[in-house]
């Protein structure tokens, strides 16, 4: 039953996912493992296609990961799923707690889940790098260096204050344009 | 009813009309919320950002289900949830039909392959922006590369990992408030 595993994992995201849409991506390469919805090589076109849409990052994933499960109600069960959590913890909280964000240990345990996540992202991102510069499907080397260098490059450039404040989608339009002239 | 569609119909315009989550929403929010409906004041969103940083799941919907249910109660809630969420599924639903049938066409498939490595640039940028808003202090980073060798190198699931950090922070400040008792 395929919307039940997807209400499960995305609810479990959603839960677990503190720090906003950048946390879920650690889970999202987890997927793969358990479950055929999508391959960990996938979850580059899914950061390409939620940078590029309007609407929160995480929203995006969540849709995009649930529509290759599933088709279109795949998509909404788990953008559901993954909202789910926080209705419910935010309805408790305005409920019942006034002080929430100053409370000492939720600022004790948050200030060291924050460093943990970004660990965390950091392993994905390896793991996104690994299959998308490295191996092409059949799990050969493409010309890594070259890829590894341009990535460099261009980090390097949207860390160019003046070009800080151009949009991702702008750079994902690059991206593409590059991909077709250079045959990549 | 009709404050709940107005609330279905702002965070709609939020969600369609932002890319990216999180602080990127937050002009939008203002603009919307503060200055055009003055449904919160400007320090209360703050507040609800604040309450949404240190919540599980995502910062911008976090901020709809509070605002929701601050102007409406649970129906407030849900109905400003739904809209901060339909834009996506509409048009990421739409791309991901798409995509999926033209990925077999040649340029496609190039166009993709570039996108890729902007995308992994992109990400590199995520994870240098976070490191510098989150590693407040030397225990915080070596709780990131702690949680970083530990994901890359052991079959520990994600969730373990994230609690564990919790437990770990309200300890830490258990064990500093014991000593300076001491003292």
């Amino acid at each position: 039953m395929v919307y039940l595993q997807l209400f499960i994992e995305f609810f479990q995201i959603g839960l677990f996912a503190i720090g906003g849409g950048p946390a879920t991506i650690p889970f999202l390469m987890d997927i793969p493992n358990r479950y055929d919805w999508y391959e960990v090589a996938d979850v580059a076109n899914m950061l390409a296609v939620s940078e590029s849409t309007p609407g929160p990052i995480g929203i995006n994933m969540a849709t995009y990961a649930g529509f290759n499960a599933a088709g279109f109600l795949g998509g909404i069960v788990a953008t559901f799923s993954l909202v789910l959590p926080s209705l419910i913890v935010i309805i408790l909280i305005a409920k019942l707690l006034d002080n929430f964000s100053k409370n000492i240990y939720v600022q004790s345990s948050f200030g060291m889940i924050r460093p943990a996540v970004t660990g965390l992202i950091a392993t994905a991102v390896y793991g996104i790098f690994r299959t998308a510069l490295f191996t092409d499907a059949a799990g050969e080397f493409q010309f890594p260096i070259v890829l590894v260098i341009v990535c460099m490059g261009y980090f390097a450039l949207m860390n160019i204050k003046k070009l800080k404040k151009i949009h991702p989608a702008f750079w994902i339009l690059c991206g593409a344009v590059m991909g077709i002239i250079f045959k990549m | 009813m009709k404050d709940l569609f107005a609330l279905y119909a702002a965070f709609f315009r939020i969600g369609g009309l932002t890319f990216g989550g999180g602080l990127t929403m937050l002009p939008m929010l203002q603009h919307e919320l503060v200055d055009k409906k003055h449904w919160v004041e400007e320090e209360d969103l703050l507040d609800y950002y604040a309450v949404g940083q240190c919540t599980p799941g995502i910062i911008a919907v976090n901020v709809a289900t509070f605002v929701g249910y601050k102007k409406k109660g649970i129906p407030g809630a849900i109905f400003s949830t739904l809209g901060m969420i339909s834009p996506s599924l509409i048009i990421v639903s739409i791309i991901a039909l798409f995509l999926n049938e033209f990925m077999s066409n040649e340029y496609v498939a190039h166009a993709v392959a570039g996108i890729k490595v902007v995308v992994c640039a992109l990400m590199l940028n995520t994870v240098f922006t976070m490191a510098k808003k989150t590693i407040k202090n030397y225990i915080g980073a070596i709780v990131c590369v702690l949680a970083f060798v530990v994901a890359m190198f052991t079959p520990v699931p994600t969730v373990l990992i994230v609690i564990a950090a919790g437990v770990f922070g309200i300890l830490l400040t258990k064990i500093k408030k014991k000593e300076e008792g001491k003292k």
